[in-house]
């Protein structure tokens, strides 16, 4: 804490006087407070995570397809092993692919360059937070080689399974995950006090609240309810973890305690968290529709407000997770409300896509692709949330592949079409490289068809009445006739075709970096003021004396007034 | 597309943007949001736990009650410091040399209250309260030990500003900062001790 505020004092100082002398690798590259480098390690290390959680998928799904069999590259998965697999597929993808990579790597290197700033307000503390993230990334990894094996009572952790080492087994395991969690909300603590601080207080001259690029404003506004949400899930992580090391009975009826409680304090948390990262996905979305529409945002202050209106929202609408938890049915109303109230501004900011693109130049380029299939893919997720926002209609489908599916459908567009996306359109600044339009392309329909085979069937199968966290299906003949082992095996398949095409992606990255088309300044012909400084940008971003003045809001596209279609936020006239 | 420009043709040059708050500052109020939080869930955590007490026993049978009396005192101890750093914010705005007397005065109060608070926590162990006893004691210990920690922290803080402060280098932002954190492990004792004693 108070080493926090120490730091706090020395970037105040430090901001002042910028150092820009040449550095040797380390110093550049590993131990930096340049943002685009933290966003750059943010980025691959989200990445590497993505293909762990990816080859976990793999081996389950391997398993629930065909029961029994030796997973290539694994093994036999054994009951212990598949619940495990399991658990940390869901916490990778969650804590350690979305978050990191939507919210820290490209609010790390978006912000400062899109609102006109040479860095960060706290560099250093910056450079902290990335490294308790990989310390936390180390401890997860290091959680599933550990004695009795990594933590299998869900993403979820819930209480008494979690709490007791009798009942999970995983003594060790348990308590790492529990602390890899732990410190990764320490980092990411860290890195939203800069993103806000940042976007308050170092906004190039003339730029106003409205004059800044939505998906700065989305990444702080998610910043703010992580913010918000977390203290109460911390504080249960912290009964959780004494419950586990030192015998407290904070969550043992038999002591006195209560195992709901840490439903709640984990869903109040929960429930902001899928906001979290949804946000950030829409602000990138939104803000590669006006670039390749050549058409202004649709009503920039209604999807600002109705973000707002969404965070609000998105807290009294937890219990949504608990309606067979044995709540008050009376609550499982109130919460059923708030839950179908909250699906009206999502579904307002899929029209104002939609109103984005109606009447647009609209060019095919592969980030407008992945632009274009996140409104077409979320919108399913959205939809199948209302059937189980109804408490009714939950008492049956809850637990089940309907609602694994579900939350696939929100968490597929927003964390891996959201990240593709934000890559492909972003390379060129990053890299300085244009990245292959063909390969792309390829990458893109390699993804998105085999996703659907792998997730409609999953809505049959859950409506079939299916239970997710199941090992082997065969042990419950009464829940799982013959005729579902064929969707099964459709859904494996199509992961396997999925991940297979994912090489595409890497290859196209590489070749991409090393002899790609040099991009220059403004491949895009976009408006925001990263497009501004050379490609990729130099430390400090713009030259000390020449830092952009803003003049105008970020998506003046097609101005009648104009000859060229489009108007950057920094030139005067 | 709309016909009337969006924009004006040509502007005047801005000009600077002027932080409402600065910075340091700033990041610290976030970081006390996400603290208030934090206790937040403590508290409710906790009242959830001992509305549902079997028998409505709270503190459960053969549990040593806790020390109003003395902790009251004790608090006071607290709020004064806090105070007594108000002062010395305006004293430093007038003259930073002034300030450093009552910032001694603040850091010293501040630690009787956490020395109390561990001498109190021996008395307790002692009579059987401990983590495992109860989910009542396990509670006690987890908040109050939890603010224990922040006021440590923030006490280091402001002991790091007065050494500063002695060299002649306390910056206005760095004593609104460091302030800033100890009134929130100030203003949430209250709560605390309303919540978890009485
Ligand atoms: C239109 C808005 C949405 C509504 C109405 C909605 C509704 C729901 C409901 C009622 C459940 C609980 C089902 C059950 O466990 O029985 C649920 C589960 C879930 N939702 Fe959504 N949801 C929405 C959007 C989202 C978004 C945007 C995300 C992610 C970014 C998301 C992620 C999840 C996850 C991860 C779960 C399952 C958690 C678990 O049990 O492991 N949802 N949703
Ligand atoms: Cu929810």
């Amino acid at each position: 804490m108070a080493d926090t505020l120490v730091e706090v004092q020395k970037q105040e100082i430090h901001g002042q006087d910028h150092e820009h002398h040449d550095q040797g690798f380390v110093s550049k590259y590993i131990f930096s407070t340049d943002h685009k480098i933290i966003g750059m390690q943010y980025m691959f290390t989200g990445m590497l995570m993505a293909v762990i959680g990816g080859y976990m998928a793999y081996v389950f799904r391997m398993q629930l397809a065909f029961p029994g069999i030796s997973v290539p590259g694994f093994g036999q998965v054994s009951p212990g092993e598949y619940n495990s697999l399991i658990t940390n597929h869901g916490s990778i993808m969650i804590f350690w692919v979305a978050m990191p990579v939507l919210i820290a790597a490209f609010g790390n290197f978006l912000i400062p360059l899109m609102i006109g700033a040479d860095d960060m307000v706290f560099p250093r503390i910056n450079r902290l937070s990335f490294q308790v993230f990989f310390i936390s990334s180390v401890v997860l990894l290091i959680s599933l080689f550990v004695e009795g094996g990594g933590f299998g009572g869900a993403w979820t952790s819930y209480p008494p399974l979690s709490a007791n080492a009798d009942y999970n087994q995983t003594q060790l395991g348990a308590s790492l995950w529990l602390i890899a969690v732990a410190l990764e909300f320490v980092a990411f603590l860290l890195g939203g006090i800069n993103f806000i601080t940042t976007l308050m207080n170092s906004r190039a001259p003339g730029m106003k609240a409205y004059d800044i690029p939505m998906v700065c404003w989305m990444i702080v506004i998610a910043s703010i309810l992580f913010m918000l949400s977390v203290g109460p899930l911390l504080a249960g992580a912290v009964m959780l973890l004494f419950d586990q090391t030192l015998n407290t009975g904070f969550y043992d009826p038999a002591r006195g305690g209560d195992p709901i409680l840490w439903q709640h304090l984990f869903w109040f948390f929960g429930h902001p968290e899928v906001y979290v990262v949804l946000l950030p996905a829409i602000g990138i979305t939104v803000e590669v529709m006006a670039t390749f529409s050549r058409k202004k945002l649709f009503g920039y202050k209604l999807v600002l407000y109705t973000a707002v209106a969404t965070g609000v929202l998105s807290f009294f609408v937890w219990a949504h997770h608990q309606f067979i938890a044995g709540i008050d049915p009376r609550m499982a109303n109130v919460f059923t409300v708030t839950t179908l109230l909250i699906s009206v501004p999502i579904a307002e900011m899929l029209f104002v896509m939609i109103a984005t693109l109606y009447g647009g130049s609209i060019t095919l380029t592969t980030p407008m692709l992945w632009a274009l299939s996140f409104l077409a893919e979320f919108l399913i997720g959205g939809v199948t949330g209302i059937f189980l926002g109804a408490s009714g209609a939950d008492i049956y489908f809850h637990d089940t592949y309907f609602v694994l599916a579900h939350f696939h459908y929100t968490f597929f567009p927003i964390a891996i079409i959201g990240t593709f996306c934000a890559f492909t359109y972003w390379f060129p600044k990053m890299f300085g490289k244009m990245m292959n339009e063909t390969l792309g392309k390829i990458h893109f329909w390699g993804t998105i068809i085999p996703f659907n085979f792998i997730f409609i069937p999953l809505f049959v199968l859950g409506m079939g009445g299916q239970h997710r966290r199941i090992y082997n299906f065969e042990h419950f003949p009464e829940i799982a006739g013959p005729e579902y082992f064929q969707l099964r095996e459709i859904a494996t398949i199509a992961l396997l075709i999925m991940l297979a095409f994912q090489a595409v992606f890497f290859f196209n990255v590489v070749m991409s970096w090393w002899k790609g088309e040099d991009a220059g300044k403004n491949p895009w012909k976009a408006n925001t003021l990263e497009w501004t400084t050379d490609s990729p940008a130099p430390h400090g971003n713009w030259p000390v004396e020449d830092l952009p003045t803003v003049y105008r809001g970020p998506y003046e596209y097609g101005h009648p007034d104009r000859e060229e279609d489009y108007w950057p936020q920094n030139l005067p006239g | 597309m709309s016909a009337k420009p969006a924009t004006q043709l040509t502007a005047p040059r801005p000009s600077k943007l002027k932080p409402a708050i600065p910075s340091g500052v700033l990041g610290v109020l976030i970081f006390i949001f996400t603290e208030i939080m934090f206790f937040s869930g403590l508290i409710s955590a906790h009242t959830i736990v001992k509305s549902q007490a079997a028998g409505q026993m709270w503190p459960p049978y053969g549990q040593p009650r806790l020390p109003v009396g003395e902790t009251a005192l004790n608090s006071l101890a607290l709020l004064v410091s806090g105070v007594v750093l108000v002062f010395t914010w305006f004293a430093f705005k007038r003259d930073p040399e002034r300030a450093r007397i009552p910032l001694l005065i603040s850091i010293a109060l501040g630690l009787v209250f956490v020395g109390f608070q561990g001498v109190e926590w021996v008395a307790l162990l002692s009579e059987g309260l401990t983590m495992q006893s109860s989910a009542y004691g396990g509670f006690f210990y987890l908040i109050v030990g939890s603010h224990a920690i922040h006021a440590v922290g923030a006490l280091i803080a402001l002991i790091w500003a007065y050494d500063r402060s002695s060299k002649g280098r306390l910056t206005s932002t760095q004593l609104g900062t460091v302030s800033a954190f100890w009134y929130f492990v100030v203003l949430v004792w209250p709560v605390l001790y309303w919540q978890v004693y009485l």
